[in-house]
């Protein structure tokens, strides 16, 4: 088959059964964004938890001036209270694989860089966030030893894991993640149908054609190509537009109007977007391939 | 050229044979009428010969190749051999003549350049010069069989089989075009034509082989469509009920391409 002769033949094809070609790319479409919603969700958490897991797990709050917790009995820690807990932070090496200490100042540093473009600058000065250690553990899941062993040691106001913090927040995620990929795989399975429909819409609209194509000695390679090139070019129409608006919500929803908070250096960008197409493109690849060939093989006569 | 060992069919639904331990041969070049009534079993010779349909027991052969052991992957290369033409020329309403004719080696991708050289040929040698641009619905019934002719034989192919090939033209015209067919013949074609046209197996004298319920009653060489002794019997209907093919009344020829609801 000459690929001027397959080139006319898929676009008469596609002309001829138009609403049913455009059915399929926005099918296609919405399916392939929510689950490229469902896949970014996913991978938002991940980079969430890679920025958090490498950073600190445990902070151990220590007591300032005016600390209201009962531990600390309204006194700042004392130095000798700091180096116990830093002497016995280093005995429970290797799970804890580095300890450093943040002053009130540093702590105060980071805070104003974190939220430089935001009201709250204004409102907290040094003092108002404690001095820390900071404690990163090898198993981030073992937090609770760390947490058991500090939470009422003199000097000390508060452990705080983030694990817990972020626990709460990855499971909005994971529920998010979920009810996009049901959905999706709902539409997915629309498409398919719808897939399968337009293959038997086109070889009846074109029964005459694939008669003379048998009888004078087509080969089935020959017969079904172009249904089959039909199928993708109106699905991977439908994943480019799918694309298109992953990107654009990423791009403007996202990293406009989220930047600046908090996850700054978390969050996803359009690079992850590229980096789930061609997965999503694969993937619908070969869902119209099998689909189309399955369907062909089992409506058209050979 | 084509070989029936022993062959019997009955289809899926068929409650009798349709054909039934029918043997014959069919030399290189040959040009042989199949002839009987309606039902006799002709089209199911013709579409076991092409694999369209396949034997419930026995063997068919064409050039030598058991189509029973021929894999349904080789089938394609086996009809590129064969030529068919049918009652009703089954055209594409929307392509002209000449794109009609050139349909027929575009799917079997043969390079442009060779299709413009062939389907002119092939249109002046079933005397249609000139008409390569003309619809089908332009054309007369038996200018339509002539098309279909040329889209049958463009490829070369070593056999040309015709069912019923004149059922729908008046006896003047199918006379041309048995003439044709007697051509084509002449240039090494064997042919296999089915026929219960009494006249033109007559005027040309042929070898004829005679089918009833499925059964070879007669095989003659130069034969009549009725041997001298017998009675002539009634003229056979001009169609027939069970062809589910070429039935025009009943739905498109083409429907059972395509399977269930379409
Ligand atoms: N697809 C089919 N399914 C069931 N029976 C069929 C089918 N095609 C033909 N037959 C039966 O087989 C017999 C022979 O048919 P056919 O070969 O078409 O005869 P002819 O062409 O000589 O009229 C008939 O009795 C017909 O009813
Ligand atoms: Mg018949």
């Amino acid at each position: 088959m000459r690929l001027r002769f397959l080139a006319g033949d898929v676009w008469v094809g596609l002309r001829r059964n138009l609403s049913m070609a455009v059915s399929v790319v926005l099918v296609t479409m919405v399916s392939l964004y929510l689950l490229g919603l469902g896949l970014l969700a996913q991978r938002q958490a991940d980079a969430m938890k890679g920025y958090w897991y490498d950073r600190v797990q445990v902070s151990v709050f220590l007591c300032s001036r005016g600390s209201l917790q009962p531990n600390c009995g309204g006194m700042p820690v004392t130095e000798d209270q700091k180096a116990t807990i830093k002497s016995q932070l280093e005995e429970m090496k290797p799970l804890v694989k580095q300890v450093f200490f943040e002053s009130e100042e540093e702590a105060f540093q980071r805070f104003s860089e974190q939220f430089k473009n935001t009201p709250l600058v204004g409102n907290i000065s040094v003092g108002d966030i404690p001095s820390s250690y900071r404690v990163q553990l090898s198993d981030p899941t073992r937090y609770e030893v760390v947490v058991s062993a500090f939470q009422n040691a003199p000097g000390v106001a508060s452990v705080q894991d983030q694990e817990k913090v972020l626990k709460k927040f990855f499971t909005v995620i994971n529920y998010v993640t979920l009810f996009a990929v049901i959905v999706a795989g709902l539409m997915v399975l629309c498409a398919t149908l719808l897939m399968a429909t337009t293959i038997r819409q086109a070889a009846f609209s074109r029964r005459r054609e694939i008669g003379i194509m048998r009888l004078v000695g087509a080969s089935n390679f020959a017969i079904r190509t172009p249904f089959i090139v039909e199928v993708l070019i109106a699905a991977l129409a439908g994943a480019a537009l799918a694309i298109g608006m992953l990107w654009a919500t990423v791009h403007f929803i996202f990293n406009r109007y989220l930047t600046n908070i908090v996850l700054n250096q978390a969050l996803i960008s359009a690079n992850d977007v590229w980096a789930i197409a061609p997965y999503l493109a694969g993937g619908v690849v070969a869902l119209a391939v099998v689909t189309s060939t399955v369907t062909l093989w089992r409506y058209l006569r050979v | 050229m084509i070989r029936f060992e022993n062959v019997t069919k009955t289809y899926p639904r068929g409650t009798r044979p349709a054909l039934e331990d029918v043997s014959l041969e069919i030399e290189r070049g040959q040009f042989v009428f199949l002839v009987g009534p309606s039902g006799s079993g002709k089209s199911t010779v013709l579409r076991l010969v092409i694999r369209e349909e396949p034997t419930t027991s026995g063997s068919v052969l064409v050039a030598g190749h058991d189509l029973g052991l021929l894999p349904p992957r080789k089938v394609p290369r086996l009809r590129r051999q064969i030529g068919t033409v049918f009652q009703d020329f089954r055209l594409l309403p929307n392509k002209t003549v000449a794109q009609n004719v050139a349909f027929a080696l575009q799917v079997l991708g043969k390079p442009n350049r060779l299709i413009r050289t062939l389907v002119p040929e092939t249109l002046a040698v079933v005397g249609l010069e000139g008409k390569g641009r003309r619809m089908p619905h332009e054309l007369s019934g038996g200018e339509q069989q002539r098309v279909a002719i040329a889209r049958a034989v463009v490829n070369k192919p070593a056999v040309l089989l015709a069912d019923e090939p004149t059922g729908n033209l008046d006896p003047a015209t199918s006379l041309d075009i048995v003439r044709l067919l007697a051509t084509i013949n002449a240039s090494g074609t064997t042919v296999l034509m089915a026929t219960h046209d009494n006249v033109i197996v007559d005027e040309f004298r042929r070898r004829v082989v005679e089918l009833a319920d499925g059964r070879v009653v007669r095989d003659e060489a130069q034969g009549l469509y009725v041997p001298k002794e017998a009675p002539v019997p009634a003229p056979a209907p001009e169609r027939d009920p069970d062809d589910l093919w070429s039935d025009p009344d009943n739905g498109d020829w083409a429907d059972e391409i395509v399977r269930g609801e379409g």
